[in-house]
């Protein structure tokens, strides 16, 4: 168990953070929570971009994503900021004009 | 070795809060429970940047998302709950769906993770200047790597003292850019969508054909 740590570790714990963040989406009703679920899954990606990059997972070999990695992880983490202002701004809006956060109660569209 | 090890038991310690905290996540009903696992697990995933030798990142990590992403969260779970310990169930039918669609998703990315070996890694689509002489040298990335690489000069490796650009490793200028006006106009718009929001819940005792000319007219 406590052999060195390797990439896979970190993929592991990326999948972990993908599939709860996954059920979060698919089974919450709130619509801040379903927020919080995707919040995780950007999360997940970003720590197997961080493990491909790091240079202490791939010590004697040179990271393959070394800069790459990182950056991207950088750019997910601005994105992740700015989905998150927008949805809480439509989630507020949501709130005013059906008096909850329930998604299942927004089927104006519904034929 | 001794390094190894205490990596190791860090690595595990802060693996297990990352998870424990997208648990909680799930299995609270709770949104405000949900959003402190959601902290928790911020945290252990920026602690897991830390050992990754990803400081810049795992920095980043904390002031922007536990620092700021969660907190305008829990804005939004105070401005659109009315009772704060709201609970929403979650019907039969949910749960088998998500069933059907995680399960062989989670069994997928299992085999994935498992078929990924490092000696193999797609090294030779990379063109490593320095690929034999570094060999067993940690050569951290530093932040003044990064922000080169985001003004668009980007070294591969600091042991290359050429700062000669490769054919496609210029940089992040262009991305740089479009993220840093992309930011700017969504930050506008959420806070314009906010803004238009606010009369509404001051008349929201008004009648509902009041909202709807309301979408009527601004579309």
């Amino acid at each position: 168990m406590f052999s060195p740590i390797t990439p896979i570790h970190y993929l592991f714990v990326g999948i972990v953070l993908f599939v709860t963040g996954l059920i979060c989406l698919v089974t919450k009703r709130n619509i801040i929570a379903i927020l919080i679920g995707v919040e995780l899954i950007l999360n997940a990606a970003n720590v197997n971009l961080v493990a491909f990059s790091s240079p202490v997972l791939f010590a004697e070999q040179g990271a393959p994503l070394r800069l790459d990695g990182q950056i991207f992880a950088l750019f997910v983490m601005i994105l992740a900021a700015a989905e998150a202002a927008v949805a809480l701004a439509i989630a507020l809006h949501f709130y005013s004009r059906f008096g909850t956060v329930d998604v299942d109660r927004g089927d104006n569209l519904k034929g | 070795m001794m390094g190894f090890d205490s990596m190791a038991i860090f690595f595990w310690l802060f693996a297990v809060v990352a998870c424990a905290g997208a648990l909680i996540v799930v299995v609270s009903r709770n949104i405000v429970r949900a959003a402190v696992g959601l902290i928790v697990s911020l945290f252990g995933v920026a602690m897991l940047f830390f050992l990754a030798g990803a400081e810049f990142l795992g920095a980043m990590q904390l002031m922007i998302y536990v620092g700021g992403t969660v907190v305008l969260l829990a804005f939004g779970v105070m401005l659109t709950t009315r009772a704060l310990f709201l609970r929403m169930s979650t019907t039969a039918d949910q749960w088998l769906v998500a069933i059907l669609l995680v399960f062989p998703l989670t069994v997928i990315l299992i085999r994935a993770a498992l078929s990924y070996s490092p000696s193999h890694s797609g090294r030779s689509f990379i063109d490593h200047p320095a690929d034999k002489s570094s060999a067993a040298l940690v050569e951290p990335v530093t932040v003044s790597e990064l922000g080169m690489a985001l003004l668009g000069f980007r070294q591969n490796g600091r042991s290359s003292e050429s700062t000669t650009l490769f054919h496609g490793n210029q940089g992040y200028l262009l991305p740089f850019e479009l993220i840093s006006v992309h930011l700017l106009v969504v930050l506008i718009g959420a806070a314009y969508l906010a803004r238009r929001g606010v009369p509404e819940t001051r008349a929201s005792a008004d009648s509902k054909s009041v909202s709807d000319q309301d979408i009527g007219s601004t579309d």
